[in-house]
This record gives C-alpha cells, structure tokens and sequence, in this order.
C-alpha cells in the first residue's frame, strides 16, 4: 500500500542488542532527562494564585459602557445584534423621560438588553458595529456554571459599573481599555 | 426617421429606449432600470410638481438632441429635463456625474444630524442609501449644525425638523391629497423649516402618508416610535375593507411574532407608493395608526425585498414556518426542553405588547 506522506518510518523488527537487553542504561538515561527539568524554567504558573496578562486583543465578556457621568451609552439601535452572527443579543428599546437624563445618554435608550452566552462566539463583531462605543469585550472570562438559565446576561449583569459611585470597580472593568484611551 | 408611432429615442449610458414625448430623463431611465436610473430624493412621480429641489439626480447630456447635438454645458436636474430626439444621456458612465452628486450628498449632509443610531427610519432611509452609494466618508463643514426646537404636529407624526432635507414631498401630499392643507414650509433659506402654522395638529384622514412619502426620518410614525428597528421587523402585504373613501387599503404590516407594529404603504422598486388600477394606493390613518390586529387584515404573503436591503436579513421567506419534526419523528413524543426562553429572558415577555402602546414605550411599561 502507498503510504499516504513521505514521514512514514517501519517499525523496527530487529532482535535486541545485548545492552538493550540490559534495560539498565536506558532507565538511567531516561531518569537523567527527567531530573534535568527540576533545573529548568517552569513553563506553567500556579493558575488560581498567579494569573498570566491577557493579550491586548483577548476577546472577553461583553460589557455594556456608560460615559464620564455615569449615564448608559446605549441607544438601542441594534446594529449589533444585526452583526452578531450567533444572533445572541436581544434587546428592546425606550424612550427617555424627562427626569431620567441622567441615567440614559441619549433620547433612545435599551430598556431591556440580553446576550445568550450559550450563544455566543466571542467573535468581538458586536464592538465593531457599535456607533456609540456602548458594547465592549473586556478581560474577563464569561464564569462557567451548572443551568442554562444562568447565561441569559441582562443588561443589570453587563453593565460597566457606575463610575461616580464605584470608581475603583469601573476602573477594573475598563481594564487594557483605559490605557487605550489615554494613549489615544 | 418619420414614423407611424411619435415616440422619441434617448440613449442612457449607452441603453436607447423609446418613450413618449414629455417623458422626463429620469422617467426614461427608470423604464430602463438598474444602476442607470438616477438616485432621487425629492421628486416623487405620484405627486405633482415635486422634483429639481435636491440636485442628486443630475446627469450629463453629451447630446442635446438629434437635430442639436451640442452637448449641455452643465449638469441638469434628470427629474425636470424632458427628454429630445436622439438625446444621449450620461449618468454612470459620466466622469462629473459622481464628483457631483458626491458634493450634492456633502451639501445634503450639512445639517443633517446623522443620529441613525436613534432614528426610526434607518434601513429604509433614501438619505442613508444615497452616502453610502454617492458620498463621501467625510464632510468639509466646520460649524455647528443648524438645529430647531422640537415641535409637536399631534398624536400619530413625529417631526424631526433637524433631519429634514427641504424635499416638500410632505407639502405636496398635503396639498394634493388632503383636502385641507394644515402645514408647511416657514421661513428661508437656512431657517426654512416644515410646520404646522401655530402649532396646529395635523388630523387630516391621509395625514399618514406623509411618512411614507418622507425619504428621511424627519417625519415618523409615533405609534411605531422606538419600538423596533425595521430590520427586526417582518414584512408582509396585507388588505383590508377600508370604508375611508380614497384608501385603498392595502398595506405592508410590519410583524415581530403576530404582533402588528407598522403599517405603510406598499413601496414600489423606488421607495415610492405602489400604484393599483392606474390610482396610487395611498393610505388612511384608521389603517395606518388604528389597526394593529392581525385580525383586521387579510395577510397575503411575505412583502419581497431586495437581497441587498438590510430588512431582509435573517427572515424566512414564506408565511409559514417550518414544522416541528421531533414529535412526528419519535413517535408523537414531545421534545424535552433543557430551558424556556421566557422564564429567563425579559426580551420579547409575552405579556407586555408593544403594539398596543400607541406611543414609544417608557420604563414604566416595562416593569410587569
């Protein structure tokens, strides 16, 4: 039969040399290679105590921005949704009322907002659409878990939170991004 | 060239047609179809005396006409320049054509606010379609843009007067198809703005069709405000017995579920009301505002868009959806389910219906 690569190597057949025979030689050396990694850099960290630095380009969860004064960025316009090519986002959209400027930027606002993360790719093509850099994928791992239900992410689970009255958490949830701001 | 028939020959970019004379160049190319017909953004040809405001429809006439076949020395408005004998027309073989329809986009754009993230009428704006198509990416404009304090026009319209491209299409509906006339465009030049005189409320039985005739957002359906996005929305023809006299009574319904939430016109390949029988199917407000059952309405079939509309995405294309094949298949035996959707989900809740909110939604109708 052709062999199907040219990397194709026959099994040897041949009987065994005396000093194969042996096995001795063969455990030392092989012990040699093993105890030589104790003297090696550890390629693997200590995951739950130490934790590596996530690429600049790691896709993440999404998180759903406000601006400087806290108010949410998104209008509802479903550009995202009609991106999202797992069709994972939902949402239904509002209109503000006089009193609520200070929650919403804009006249339009999403009164309900869902990702199914069963759903969801992580394709990042939802923060691409957004006109009104509302939607993000930040540096956090969607968290496993035992129920479906528990990966309907609404709008109260995506939001970044308030940075007036939570600074340091917005600051965390912002992550790479707010290096990326300053820069620019 | 003396023959039995008097019909004239033009030549648009390289197509010749026969047409009638009194026939306009844009009328010609539109008989021809396609990439050739001129973009148009103010001429409507169900209403009288509309066209020559917007200037995006100039094309370049390389021969005037057989027996004068000077070329025009400028670029001329398609919509209100007849057509001549052995006319040769060029729109998208023209080398100037582009480059000034691109500064017409530029000069429409000027004041336009660009809030299609807000706006109702994104995916099936003539605006939007027209600087995608003609524009260019950027604008020249360095001050701030013109804006209006927000007028009330009554419980079905919403005006938008900062999106507004002066077209008139709105006046001239009012003018020919109402029978009173109950607004208008005030003042000049820059400050030229649509409005009801003193702030009259427009409840004319045809009113509505001014939203249909609009190619921007500036006039909207109010009992659709914010409700969806068209592309959400599926589209379907529909007819009912309107005893309105003058409705023709069919519509496009435009459906999330069962749920009624729009009611237009039926537009023809250029965005403009259909015609039936030779008399524009133009729409009455009981139609358009006041029946969002399904029940009111004869659903003949999935309205067709064009595969390269946005509101085609993601649709099926037949009224009936496809069956269930767990049950047949395992022997009558009902599909277990891991998860129902709407004891998580706060989306699309079975029990608020949007569509019967005649006003755009608040927080309050939300927390059922």
């Amino acid at each position: 039969m052709k062999a199907l690569t040219n990397k194709v190597k026959p099994v040897n057949r041949a009987p065994m040399s005396f000093m194969e025979k042996l096995y001795l030689p063969a455990i030392v050396h092989g012990m040699a290679i093993t105890f030589s990694h104790i003297f090696k850099k550890k390629p693997t960290i200590n995951y739950p105590e130490k934790k590596r630095p996530f690429s600049p380009v790691f896709r993440g969860l999404q998180i759903l921005n406000r601006d400087e004064e806290g108010r949410e960025n998104c209008t509802a316009c479903g550009l995202c949704a009609v991106a999202c090519p797992a069709e994972a986002i939902t949402m239904e959209a509002a209109e503000r009322e006089s009193g609520e400027e200070h929650l919403y930027k804009e006249e339009k606002y999403a009164a309900k907002y869902e990702i199914n993360m069963l759903r969801c790719i992580f394709c990042g093509l939802c923060e691409e659409a957004c006109p009104k850099d509302a939607i993000y994928l930040s540096e956090t791992f969607t968290p496993a878990d035992y129920q479906r239900k528990q990966f309907i992410y609404n709008k109260q689970d995506l939001l970044i939170p308030h940075p007036k009255e939570n600074p340091e958490a917005y600051q965390e949830a912002l992550g790479n991004r707010a290096n990326k701001t300053m820069v620019n | 060239m003396e023959t039995v028939s008097n019909k004239i020959k033009v030549t648009i970019d390289n197509i010749t047609v026969e047409v009638d004379p009194g026939t306009t160049i844009l009328q010609a190319a539109r008989m021809i179809g396609g990439d050739v017909t001129p973009p148009a953004m103010c001429y409507y040809s169900k209403l009288q005396g509309s066209g020559g405001k917007c200037r995006t429809c100039l094309v370049e006439v390389a021969a005037g006409s057989a027996a004068d076949p000077r070329p025009m020395p400028k670029l001329v408005a398609s919509c209100r320049t007849g057509v001549m004998d052995g006319m040769v027309v060029k729109n998208i073989t023209s080398e100037k054509v582009p480059d000034a329809r691109a500064g017409v986009v530029e000069f429409l754009l000027l004041n336009h606010p660009l809030d299609c993230p807000i706006c109702d009428q994104a995916g099936e704006c003539h605006l939007q379609d027209l600087g995608y198509d003609h524009g260019k990416a950027g604008t020249r404009y360095e001050f701030s843009r013109r804006t209006f304090k927000r007028i009330d026009i009554g419980p079905y319209i919403q005006l938008h007067m900062n999106r507004c491209i002066l077209c008139y299409r709105c006046t001239y509906v009012a003018d020919q198809i109402t029978d009173s006339r109950s607004h208008g465009v005030i003042d000049r030049g820059d400050h030229a703005q649509i409005s009801t005189y003193i702030t009259k409320a427009i409840d004319n039985d045809f009113s509505g069709n001014m939203i249909d005739v609009c190619p921007v957002g500036a006039l909207t359906d109010k009992t659709f405000r914010f409700k969806n996005r068209v592309w959400f929305t599926k589209p379907v023809d529909a007819h009912r017995n309107c005893t309105t006299p003058g409705c023709c009574g069919k519509a496009t319904l435009w459906l999330r579920g069962d749920e009624v939430f729009r009611v237009t016109a039926r537009k023809d390949e250029w965005g403009e009301v259909q015609s039936f029988d030779g008399k524009t199917g133009w729409i009455c407000n009981t139609c358009r505002f006041e029946s969002k059952q399904t029940s009111q309405w004869t659903i003949e079939g999935v309205t067709t868009i064009s595969r390269h509309s946005v509101i085609g995405l993601n649709k099926y294309q037949t009224l009936n959806m496809p069956q269930e094949t767990v049950k047949k298949v395992m022997h009558g035996v009902e599909p277990k389910l891991l998860m129902d959707i709407h004891s998580v989900s706060g989306v699309n809740n079975p029990d608020i219906h949007l569509s019967e909110i005649d006003r755009p939604a608040h927080s309050s109708d939300f927390k059922k």
